[in-house]
């Protein structure tokens, strides 16, 4: 025996209320997720910020107080050293080992590829933090930039050659080839040809390197001992007042800083080299 | 200008696959040459092998009076077009017909200047600031061919020219290919695996199969005298009818009936030989009335050719194709005799599928 049809009447009902119990759970994940977004905006315009979200007593008082931080500014320029100097070694060593393991056969290439990926989250993560240290003290790289982004570049260029390497296994043959016939060199192909058409592909890559170094606070927490050297995500562990208490109105104002080139960076580097691919492969 | 001469040329994989195995083959100074097959056959790796993107195993590989055998692909004076284009994506028109100008350090004045002739040469003006992504596959192709041109190369090669285009384009584009081959006169090796395209293009076409030459010569050579059953079954539009038969009254039983013996292969076989009879579909007739080594035959499928249509006949066990006018189209389940020229059939040795005559 079937349940008879529900009535226009209940199916409307029924209707209406899972629309409106739908968009009552998206509004609690969107304020879920705002929130943090919404103290970012607000608390470093406000003359006393606290851990909640209100409407704030505007003020330009806290970025004042910041400008007086001896290492603010500088912390950010060692940030900007560390993220660009990490980038560059990345992309020319991690463009031309992925070519090198896309154009060329060799046997367990994809198991190498595998390991390293797995072993990269040791390098740079917490297990190795010891022998990390202990190594750059023993060559003498210790409190040096250099030093930490040797650390930071060999975390990173396992998944970069990993991404790079799938990236140009997409980019057809037969460009290559075709420069080949014309008589130019392997350098010639590289820059003449496959770096412009891997291009979003390193864009990607050194946006993603740049993001991953900024917001790093382990390697160079580590490896940095000096206040004058440290980046941005280092230096913000310091902020605290007399009391001990975390300095609201210097921590929020530094932490708007802080994010603020990351997002320009990606609205930049979208606008000069866009994430996209076009083709001028016929298929 | 060179004519380009292979010798005993072995290509293997490692792994001991032979992609090409022992050819020897000759094109002539300025003559325009297809690679024939069906896929997997060799053809491209030949090409390639030529062109230098693949290294030769055994064997040796002449261009002109140099042994390119082991020389790199910029120093074979060579130019291809690749079967996808290979167009560079962040060059624009001019810049892609100028990049072999560029390697060869021309300054970037002549460098245009060339560029831009060679383009108004394949009827590219107007389109010299686009990229390739904004042209159409028919303009994609003239670029391709412009800057493989755009050097003057000794020889050309072709990968599949026409594959890529629609079916209407490629009849333009054939006409178009083989006017731009003559007015440059230059040595053209082409890789197809489309027979009409082999037939209507070149001046000598290469059937291969398995890595191996099956037969060189003119198209109408090859259509007309084909070495095996292979190449007789490849070549042609409509498929060459080839029956199991056996000589026997100094003609040939096919299918029971007694067909007149092909005139090559008369005095070339004995009577009670098993052998296999080869007919074209075009060169066979369909008749109402019983004909003097006619074979009876049942129409059981037509389809429309435009001014012609496909009969499929059976006479028993075996299947005939043959083509007829419009105005003579038989209808499905008809009786009548398919008559065969002895001049236009041929015979094949049944073991060893070679032409006898």
């Amino acid at each position: 025996m079937s349940a008879p049809p529900p009535s226009l009447g209940r199916r409307m009902v029924r209707h209406y209320l899972s629309r409106v119990l739908f968009v009552v759970a998206m509004g609690l994940v969107l304020v879920f997720f705002a929130l943090p977004m919404l103290w970012l905006v607000t608390a470093p315009f406000d003359a006393d910020p606290s851990l909640t979200v209100g409407w704030p007593d505007w003020t330009l008082a806290n970025f004042a107080q910041l400008a007086e931080n001896r290492y603010a500014l500088g912390s950010l320029r060692n940030s900007l050293i560390l993220g660009v100097g990490t980038m560059v070694l990345v992309l020319a060593l991690g463009s031309l080992a992925a070519y090198a393991l896309s154009r060329v056969r060799i046997p367990g290439r994809d198991g190498l590829l595998y390991a390293l990926l797995l072993l990269s989250s040791i390098v740079t993560g917490t297990a190795a933090m010891v022998p990390t240290f202990q190594l750059m003290t023993q060559i003498g790289l210790i409190n040096t930039q250099i030093g930490v982004i040797l650390v930071l570049a060999g975390g990173v260029l396992p998944t970069v050659v990993f991404i790079l390497k799938d990236f140009m296994d997409s980019i057809p043959k037969s460009y290559e080839e075709s420069a080949r016939l014309y008589g130019a060199s392997p350098l010639q192909i590289l820059t003449h040809v496959v770096v412009p058409t891997a291009r979003p592909g390193l864009a990607f890559v050194a946006v993603w390197t740049v993001v991953q170094v900024w917001g790093n606070f382990l390697v160079p927490f580590l490896l940095l001992r000096t206040p004058e050297s440290q980046p941005a995500a280092v230096l913000m562990y310091t902020f605290y007042t007399e009391g001990g208490q975390p300095d609201l109105r210097l921590l929020s104002a530094f932490s708007l800083v802080f994010s603020v080139p990351v997002i320009a960076m990606y609205f930049l580097v979208n606008r000069r080299y866009g994430f996209r691919f076009h083709g001028g492969i016929k298929s | 200008m060179a004519a380009i001469t292979t010798t005993a040329l072995v290509k293997e994989y490692p792994g001991g696959v032979r992609g090409v195995d022992g050819v020897d083959v000759t094109v002539a100074d300025g003559e325009f040459f297809a690679l024939l097959g069906p896929s997997g056959c060799g053809k491209t790796t030949l090409l390639r092998s030529i062109a230098g993107l693949e290294s030769i195993t055994e064997g040796t590989l002449q261009i002109g009076d140099r042994d390119v055998t082991h020389l790199e692909p910029g120093e074979r004076g060579v130019a291809m077009v690749f079967q996808d284009y290979a167009l560079f994506p962040h060059m624009d028109v001019a810049d892609n017909i100028a990049y072999p100008l560029k390697i060869k350090r021309v300054g970037k004045g002549p460098r245009r200047t060339t560029a831009t002739e060679v383009g108004e040469g394949l009827s590219l003006h107007g389109l010299m600031q686009r990229r390739p992504a904004q042209l159409s596959g028919g303009q994609q192709q003239r670029v391709a061919l412009a800057r493989a041109v755009a050097t003057r190369p000794e020889v050309l090669l072709l990968d599949e020219p026409l594959s890529n285009l629609d079916a209407r384009l490629r009849l333009e584009a054939r006409t178009f290919l083989k006017e731009l081959q003559r007015e440059l006169g230059v040595t053209t090796v082409f890789v197809t695996h489309d027979q009409a395209e082999a037939l209507a293009l070149a001046d000598r076409i290469a059937v291969m199969k398995a890595g191996r030459l099956q037969q060189v010569g003119t198209p109408r050579e090859v259509f007309s005298r084909p070495v095996n059953t292979f190449v007789a079954g490849f070549i042609g539009s409509t498929p060459m009818n080839l029956v199991e038969a056996e000589t026997a009254d100094g003609g040939v039983r096919v299918a029971g009936a007694i067909a007149p013996l092909p005139v090559g292969a008369q005095g070339a076989v004995a009577d009670g030989a098993p052998v296999v009879w080869g007919a074209r579909p075009e060169y066979l007739r369909w008749s109402t009335e019983p004909v003097d080594g006619g074979i009876e035959a049942e129409v059981s499928v037509i389809e429309n050719l435009g001014a012609s249509v496909l009969v499929s006949a059976h006479s028993g066990e075996v299947r005939l194709q043959l083509v007829v006018a419009e105005d003579d189209e038989p209808s499905p389940g008809d009786r009548g005799w398919v008559v065969a020229t002895p001049r236009r059939s041929l015979l094949f040795d049944s073991e060893s599928t070679d032409l006898i005559g």
